[in-house]
């Protein structure tokens, strides 16, 4: 409770400080959305030239596409920053933040906020939204209900990596590509069908850093698709439940990451 | 005595050192490419295999495509990264005078200091994701010595391209001071221009025709077609070449110019 507190003090600084800048802010957010709808145009070129990919139309790609990137402009915007730490530990800057009485992880995860980031998040719902109007799908209740909780925990679990790999940054140093490239190749992933990828690869993200259930088990649920590894119906469901799971790992790395830290004494 | 090492040679080995010197950002750079040439390869497999010949590629060659084009990504600069961002800070603070009283040329102090930093990246990012590539997946890497060396004369030219380009860009901070907007416009034209997203060959109709003359066509997709041997005979590399050639110069030569406007209007910041 208290590093809620005083996350949302430091992310109020940090939104006032942008605001100081109010046209600058807008450009910069027109730009976020421009580069998360990039891989979007990209798809949509793609479908110039096709019907299907990999048994999948435009609107049911776009619906996994639109999920994905609102999971993951979620916790890029309320966790984005904390691939900085690796830059911190090098600089000597983090032991400034142990010394305030705010938990490490809340001062990490505020710094230098970013609102610009809910660029992505606006253009990720934007391209949900045509899906949702598009594909051929019987809107139950439960089924409108799943896509906004699908988002939630997915973003949740993209939060997971990314605590995950800030904790790798205590033992390998600046390696903030290394969680990149989980979290938006990760995503780059499940915005496509998983049809088009080999079964190790599915195995991997829905066992081992379980992303598939961020987007692929909710959302072939909602179109009616096989879920390609044969997982139980319930599944579908299970997103929050596999978020909560993952993020014991992931504070359990960071707590052991914090305790081994040295400062470089710089 | 004084030791005479030639000036640009010894920039470029600073920029070069200066890169090399981050092993571990280094490794998990070329971690991030190998992760996103195996989604990209996975995705353009279902393109090909649904409309084969797709942009004059067969499926071996729209993979080699993805795996040569994650490996000069780093070097390239194509998806933000290198000087510019310096050079700003540099303007903002006014450390830029300091610079304009050195006996050597800004253009070419940054142009050399680049390539070197290019260098580095293309050895350092750009061997490993093409060989896991090329062990994973069936690639069309020619076997013709002449191409591969046509290809390197290829990227050398893309890397000047691209550092003119984006030495304008960091040029920007002279009038706007901040250029944190106009680095991100730079990043999204360079995504998306450069054949990055989908190869060039790919985009439809007339607004395919208008991207592949822009400057960034000359930064990933020309390099990509001089390897791939999608040019018949030595008349046609060589327009391709000095398409990339008359691209370097025209930017290169803007660039003077907006360095001789900026430099006769600056107001040093700071004190």
């Amino acid at each position: 409770m208290e590093g809620l507190r005083g996350y949302g003090l430091i992310v109020g600084m940090w939104i006032r400080a942008t605001m100081a800048y109010r046209t600058s802010f807008f450009l910069m957010l027109v730009g976020n959305a421009t580069i998360s709808g990039l891989d979007f145009v990209g798809i949509f070129i793609m479908f110039r030239h096709v019907d299907a990919l990999g048994g999948f139309s435009l609107p049911e790609i776009a619906l996994l596409y639109g999920t994905s990137t609102v999971s993951l402009g979620l916790a890029d915007l309320l966790l984005g920053n904390t691939d900085r730490i690796g830059a911190r530990v090098r600089d000597g800057s983090l032991d400034t933040m142990l010394v305030r009485p705010v938990p490490v992880l809340a001062q990490v995860a505020a710094d230098r906020f970013a609102l610009r980031r809910l660029g992505r998040i606006v253009q990720g719902l934007a391209v949900t939204g045509w899906a949702v109007a598009a594909v051929d799908v019987d809107w139950t209740a439960g089924r409108v209900l799943l896509l906004p909780v699908a988002m939630v925990a997915g973003a949740a679990i993209f939060a997971a990596v990314m605590v995950a790999g800030a904790a790798f940054q205590f033992v390998a140093g600046d390696a903030a590509e290394v969680q990149n490239s989980f979290t938006y190749g990760g995503n780059t992933m499940l915005q496509y069908p998983p049809t088009i990828f080999t079964r190790e690869l599915v195995r991997g993200v829905t066992f081992v850093i379980p992303l598939a259930f961020v987007n692929w088990v909710p959302v072939l649920h909602v179109l009616g698709r096989p879920e390609p590894l044969g997982l139980p119906g319930w599944a579908a469901y299970a997103s929050p439940l596999v978020a909560c799971v993952v993020l014991v790992p992931a504070s359990l790395a960071w707590r052991a990451g914090i305790r081994s830290y040295r400062s470089t004494g710089s | 005595m004084r030791l005479h090492v030639p000036l640009w040679p010894a920039v470029a080995a600073g920029g070069f050192r200066r890169y090399a010197t981050y092993t571990t950002a280094t490794v998990a750079g070329v971690f991030t490419n190998t992760v996103f040439g195996f989604v990209i390869a996975y995705t353009y497999i279902a393109l090909w295999e649904e409309r084969p010949g797709l942009g004059g590629y067969d499926q071996a060659q729209a993979l080699t495509f993805v795996w040569v084009s994650q490996s000069l990504l780093a070097a390239g600069a194509l998806i933000g990264g290198g000087f510019q961002e310096e050079l700003q800070e540099r303007i903002r603070t006014g450390d830029i005078a300091v610079d304009l009283y050195r006996p050597a040329d800004l253009q070419c102090w940054w142009l050399a200091a680049d390539l070197g930093r290019a260098a580095f990246q293309l050895l350092g990012r750009g061997v490993v994701p093409t060989v896991v590539g090329a062990l994973v997946f069936p690639l069309a890497l020619p076997g013709d010595p002449v191409r591969w060396l046509l290809f390197l004369v290829s990227v050398v030219l893309a890397l000047v391209v691209s550092f003119a380009l984006r030495y304008l860009v960091g040029l920007a901070a002279f009038w706007l001071l901040d250029g944190s907007g106009v680095n991100l416009m730079a990043t999204v034209a360079s995504i998306f221009f450069s054949g990055m997203v989908l190869p060039l060959t790919v985009f439809p109709g007339a607004f395919g025709e208008f991207v592949r003359v822009l400057p960034w066509a000359a930064m990933l997709q020309v390099p990509m077609d001089v390897l791939l041997g999608r040019h018949a005979g030595a008349a046609e590399v060589a327009g391709a070449l000095g398409f990339q050639l008359g691209w370097a110069a025209a930017l290169l030569g803007l660039g003077r110019l907006v360095q001789s406007a900026a430099t006769r209007r600056v107001v040093v910041q700071g004190g």
